[in-house]
């Protein structure tokens, strides 16, 4: 088989980039997703088309743009560097990418959840005495769990696939910042490499098809949960 | 006791009002518009009134003047919604126990098994709510309203949503739920003049946001002033009567004040005491009583006041006994007969205009 251990090691990098990825802008997804499905303020059309601005831009430029605002020359960069935090060209700064990247369509998915979230239902159970806390936590957390989830996972799917602006961001860094799209890249650029692509790209596959299957079950429980026929 | 005052400038209309709600069930009509559902939002700390005060058993919800503001998890008030807003994701039972839950420990109130028995609950505990038809909705809705121990229930149409046949079959509940130990006070909104001739004991009317009128039930409804408000072909006055005997023909003797009355389709059984409604609009008066007629029913009564509407119609308010009737007349009638204060004649009552959906208790 062609998968050596550079692939592998390319796998668990992407893995490790898109859980990260994953559990940091979660918290972050879901507030934005409350504010845009819930709340009405100037500015909320701008909000919005910033947070899908990374669908819609080339991924190269977004990650020119990262380039341009962490890079190890830029301010933001120097300042994170001497914290510790070093991001161009290690691995925190494809995680970054992802988040960014795959920013958008966790937002879309919770926001899509909150929003199918009768505020009626929640009056309700505010007459019956519950405090907001406990209304959130005990209503509208559990109806909206499978949108965080489904999130979640586009999040993560996103982040296992993205390739342009971490690759322009990060660069390719076998062991350090060659995730699989990159690895993939990397061996077409290599006479006879085709095979070790080939298999590569059949693993990224697998990963991305498991991730949708996850995604379309838990967009289905939301849907049952939220009309009540479980 | 509820004392509500509340003004309140919205899109559409200004609500301007004062009113009180006490033991038993309080109605509250008025026409789609009128303001109701704002009210008992209001009531029920859902919104925020731009002036007035709302005080329940002295403790202030509300004051504008003085800051005051009670959010509505504190006000411990049970609103049972016209659309149920039953908690998808749980089943029936802890959709009930939703309600128990934040009830005051110490608080005296029905058990569950108590309101389940009540509302006949017990075999959609285990049901989803999206499983359930509209009137078993609302009984849920209803049962977890109890369940948190409010000091008062609010009812915005509970049966609005329902057709004929389900309202039948929470009309009962609901009178239970009146006359039985709970004793809980009912701010009752509706726009059905047959459910508050049926189930209220007091009547508050509203028209675009001004309160018209209230007080008791029978007094209200038998307020020829009233007539515009409910509706011409819906006024009429509500009495109290006695079920006497069930013939085999299908009528039934029933006894007030002024003499008997042959009704058909009287369900309740002998001796019990049922509410009859009365349309002002099938009420025929006569000076002298009337012989061969097709109706039984006629009865004395004595005209208290000559109420002239805006068309070619009049409202009569009449004494039967120790009750009150309305009738309806063209104004050339009333000229006719002679008809005003003091005049005695005779009130005739087409069997047939009393719903038995009216009666009741």
């Amino acid at each position: 088989m062609a998968l050596d251990a550079a692939a592998w090691d390319a796998l668990l990098l992407s893995l490790r980039v898109a859980s990260v990825a994953m559990f940091l802008s979660l918290p972050l997804a879901l507030w934005i997703a409350w504010i845009l499905a819930r709340k009405e303020f100037r500015g909320k059309g701008l909000l919005s088309a910033l947070v899908h601005l990374p669908l819609v831009l080339p991924p190269v430029v977004t990650g020119y743009l990262l380039l341009l605002a962490f890079g190890r020359n830029a301010p933001l960069g120097r300042l994170l560097e001497s914290l510790g935090i070093g991001l161009a060209f290690h691995w925190t700064g494809a995680v970054l990418a992802a988040i960014i990247m795959g920013f958008p369509l966790m937002v879309r998915a919770m926001r899509l959840a909150i929003e199918a979230v009768d505020p009626k239902i929640e009056a309700a159970a505010a007459t019956l005495g519950a405090p907001r806390v406990s209304v959130f936590a005990r209503v509208t957390l559990p109806l909206i769990l499978p949108g965080i989830l489904a999130g979640a996972v586009m999040g993560f799917a996103k982040a296992m696939g993205e390739f342009g602006a971490t690759i322009t961001f990060v660069a390719n860094i076998p062991g350090q910042t060659q995730t699989l799209p990159s690895a993939i890249w990397t061996a077409l650029q290599v006479p006879g490499g085709e095979n070790r692509a080939l298999a590569m790209a059949a693993l990224a596959g697998v990963v991305a098809l498991v991730a949708v299957l996850v995604s379309e079950a838990l967009a289905r429980r939301v849907a049952k949960r939220i009309s009540g026929a479980r | 006791m509820l004392e509500v005052a509340l003004h309140h400038r919205f899109s559409g209309i200004d609500l301007d009002l004062e009113f009180d709600a006490g033991a038993g069930i309080t109605a509250l009509f008025g026409r789609s518009g009128a303001g109701k559902t704002t009210v008992i939002s209001a009531v029920a700390g859902l919104l925020r009134p731009n002036e007035g005060r709302v005080v329940l058993d002295g403790k202030v919800l509300f004051d504008a003047k003085r800051g005051v503001w009670v959010p509505p998890h504190r006000r411990r008030l049970g609103y049972v919604f016209q659309d149920a807003r039953l908690f998808p994701h749980l089943d029936v039972r802890k959709n009930l126990n939703f309600g128990a839950r934040y009830a005051p420990r110490c608080s005296m109130g029905a058990g569950f098994d108590d309101v389940v028995g009540l509302l006949g609950l017990e075999a959609l505990l285990a049901r989803a709510p999206a499983t359930l038809s509209g009137g078993e909705k609302q009984r849920v809705a209803l049962g977890r309203a109890l369940l948190s121990h409010p000091r008062m229930l609010l009812m915005d149409e509970p049966l609005a949503s329902l057709d004929g046949p389900r309202k039948q079959e929470i009309l009962p509940y609901l009178e239970r739920l009146r006359d039985g130990d709970l004793r809980l006070p009912i701010l009752y909104v509706s726009h059905a003049v047959d459910e508050v001739a049926r189930l209220a004991d007091r009547l508050v009317l509203l028209q675009d946001g001004q309160l018209k009128a209230q007080g008791a039930l029978f007094d209200v409804m038998a307020d020829p002033a009233a007539v515009p408000l409910l509706g011409v072909r819906e006024a009429g006055a509500v009495l109290e009567a006695d079920v006497i005997a069930h013939a085999d023909d299908g009528l039934s003797t029933l006894a007030i004040s002024a003499g008997q009355l042959e009704l058909p389709g009287v369900q309740a059984s002998v001796g019990a005491r049922v509410r009859l409604r009365v349309l002002a609009q099938d009420v025929i008066l006569s000076r002298d009583r009337p012989v061969g007629l097709s109706s039984v029913n006629v009865l004395p009564v004595r005209v208290e006041a000559v109420h002239p509407g805006d068309g070619p119609g009049a409202a009569i308010a009449l004494r039967a006994g120790s009750d009150r009737l309305l009738a309806r007349v063209t104004a050339r009638a009333v000229q006719d007969l002679g008809l005003r204060d003091g005049v005695d004649c005779f009130a005739i009552i087409k069997a047939t205009t009393v719903a038995p959906g009216s009666i009741g208790r």
